[in-house]
């Protein structure tokens, strides 16, 4: 079954982003990604720029386009990234969640990817193959 | 009652949770597994007075609720999970003989109800329906909660471990203690919840100690090493061998100090023995086994003994510093006031946190009976207001006014 881990940090981690040599930081995220990659539980996924500067939010209303500088939901902490897992139980994706370096930081939220098979039916390329 | 009435009824009460969860754990879908096997129990009652009892009720009733689930797989839509359960599911029917016996798989059933992922206030309620097989509507009744609210709690429950597949199985390692303390904590919810209707006046809720008590023998039948599970069942074995002692036959409260101690069930007090002696022989202390300790030390007024309040004591500092809360602070001052007098317990209860006790109707009783000791007559009668005016209990609250009363003991 896959997973979907969200993961949510502070405007603090996200300025790591800009010290490439904070070795302290980046070493468990080199290793955690390795653990993923090498158990074969890593699907996808990839980080997010930074919320409060870059996210900008659509709207259609009423067949006006509203465009909106910032995130759908202002808070503390922003989704930072997003990894797609495949595991057997809920109970083995939080293991996985919780030796993510981010869940000693921020938070991570673990949701089961939908399978909308039944409505869309098997579309190569719109969904990874399970 | 017809016989093949009786055998349903009394494998209801026997299997109920050994098939739920023999289905849920290869399904993964505790709510599908219950309409199967209500289903096959509604079977049952239709044939099994016209055609006999079956040899092996349970296998029968297995065997039934598994083809239903199966056809009920076979109709959802394609979902993976249900795909790779069904493929189980027919795998396992293959090879099952008439003779098959099937494995217990209850304990997994306990470890999901009280899984951190579920919403911590329906762990009690999740086990009494899906291990025990009550309904909803009883477990509203007992918990005093909106039938509405219960049965959506359930339902969202039972959507979570089928949706985000909640792994059926027992934890290992590091999770374990803490995994099962959510167990032991759902179980001792249960059985709080029947202990505190003291009157009887409402039967569910009263019934929910015998319940709590099966659900803690299950748990240590399957984990008979388990010290904390032998210390809650030992607990509760306790509480309820005192259940007689607990009113006069007026109807009147009898604190513990006061019971007439020929009113105490001794074969309960012996069974909660044994458990907690073959709990301490593990060597590893904990919340539960203290607590059955302390109701261990009052039994020896059934020997004739004096209750040994400074041992007393101590076991409440063991459990002030393994499970601080309430209970177990005021428990600790309760015992302290006793073996060293009531300014000592009174100091340790001026400790407390004042938010924490603001509406703790056992905090203010013994606060007004140890001030009412040490001839604070203000500080206890305005003790006793509160405590009196927090007390759902008619009877408790009778003793309490007649203690206001009397000019201190």
């Amino acid at each position: 079954m896959r997973y979907v881990m969200l993961i949510y940090e502070s405007e603090r981690e996200f300025d790591a982003r800009a010290r490439p040599d904070d070795e302290a930081f980046w070493a468990p995220w080199r290793e955690y990604h390795r653990a993923l990659v090498e158990a074969g539980v890593y699907v996808g996924g990839s980080p997010l720029e930074r919320s409060d500067t870059t996210a900008t939010t659509v709207r259609l209303r009423g067949g006006d386009r509203q465009v909106q500088d910032g995130p759908y939901a202002d808070t503390k902490e922003q989704l930072g990234g997003f990894m797609l897992i495949e595991l057997p139980s809920l109970d083995a994706a939080l293991e996985w969640a919780s030796r993510c370096p981010a869940a000693a930081y921020g938070a991570v939220e673990i949701r089961p990817a939908a399978n909308l098979e039944h409505i869309f039916g098997p579309e190569p390329g719109i969904f990874p193959s399970a | 009652m017809p016989e093949a009435e009786r055998v349903i009824e009394a494998v209801a009460r026997a299997s109920y949770g050994r098939l739920i969860s023999y289905l849920a754990a290869r399904s993964g879908d505790v709510a599908s597994a219950e309409d199967a096997l209500s289903e096959a129990f509604v079977a049952a009652l239709r044939t099994w007075p016209s055609d006999g009892v079956p040899t092996k009720p349970e296998a029968w009733l297995l065997h039934a609720a598994r083809r239903r689930l199966i056809d009920r797989l076979r109709l959802a839509r394609t979902r993976d999970a249900n795909a790779n359960a069904l493929r189980d599911m027919l795998a396992e029917a293959e090879g099952m003989s008439a003779d098959f016996t099937f494995p217990d798989e209850r304990l997994k059933l306990l470890f999901v109800c009280a899984h951190p992922a579920i919403d911590a206030r329906i762990h009690t309620a999740l086990m009494l329906q899906v291990v025990l097989g009550l309904d909803a509507a009883a477990i509203a009744e007992a918990f005093l909660s909106p039938a509405a609210t219960i049965g959506q709690r359930l339902w969202r429950a039972k959507t979570k471990i089928r949706d985000t597949r909640i792994a059926f199985q027992v934890p290992t390692g590091a999770e374990l203690p803490r995994r099962l303390f959510a167990v032991l904590e759902a179980i001792y919810a249960a059985f709080s919840r029947g202990w505190d209707d003291v009157d009887g006046a409402d039967s569910k809720r009263r019934g929910l100690t015998e319940e709590a008590i099966w659900l803690a023998s299950v748990l240590v039948e399957l984990l008979p090493q388990e010290p904390e599970a032998l210390g809650l069942l030992a607990l509760m074995h306790f509480c309820e061998a005192r259940r007689p002692a607990r009113r006069t036959s007026e109807g009147e409260y009898v604190p513990i100090s006061e019971q007439d101690t020929h009113l105490w069930i001794r074969s309960r007090l012996d069974e909660a023995q044994r458990l907690l002696a073959r709990a301490a022989a593990q060597g590893c202390p904990g919340r539960f086994q203290l607590e059955a300790a302390v109701q261990s030390a009052h039994v020896e007024r059934w020997h004739g003994r004096a209750t040994d309040w400074p041992a007393i004591a101590v076991l409440y500092e063991g459990l002030v510093a393994c499970a601080p809360t309430v209970g177990a602070l005021l428990g600790r001052a309760a015992a302290v006031a006793r073996a060293r007098g009531p300014a000592s317990g009174l100091a340790l209860l001026s400790a407390i946190p004042a938010h924490v006790v603001e509406t703790h109707q056992p905090y203010w009783a013994v606060r007004a009976h140890l001030a009412q000791q040490l001839g604070h007559a203000s500080e206890a009668r305005a003790a006793f207001e509160t405590a009196i005016r927090l007390t759902e209990d008619a009877a408790v609250r009778r003793f309490l006014q007649r203690r206001s009363r009397s000019e201190g003991s």
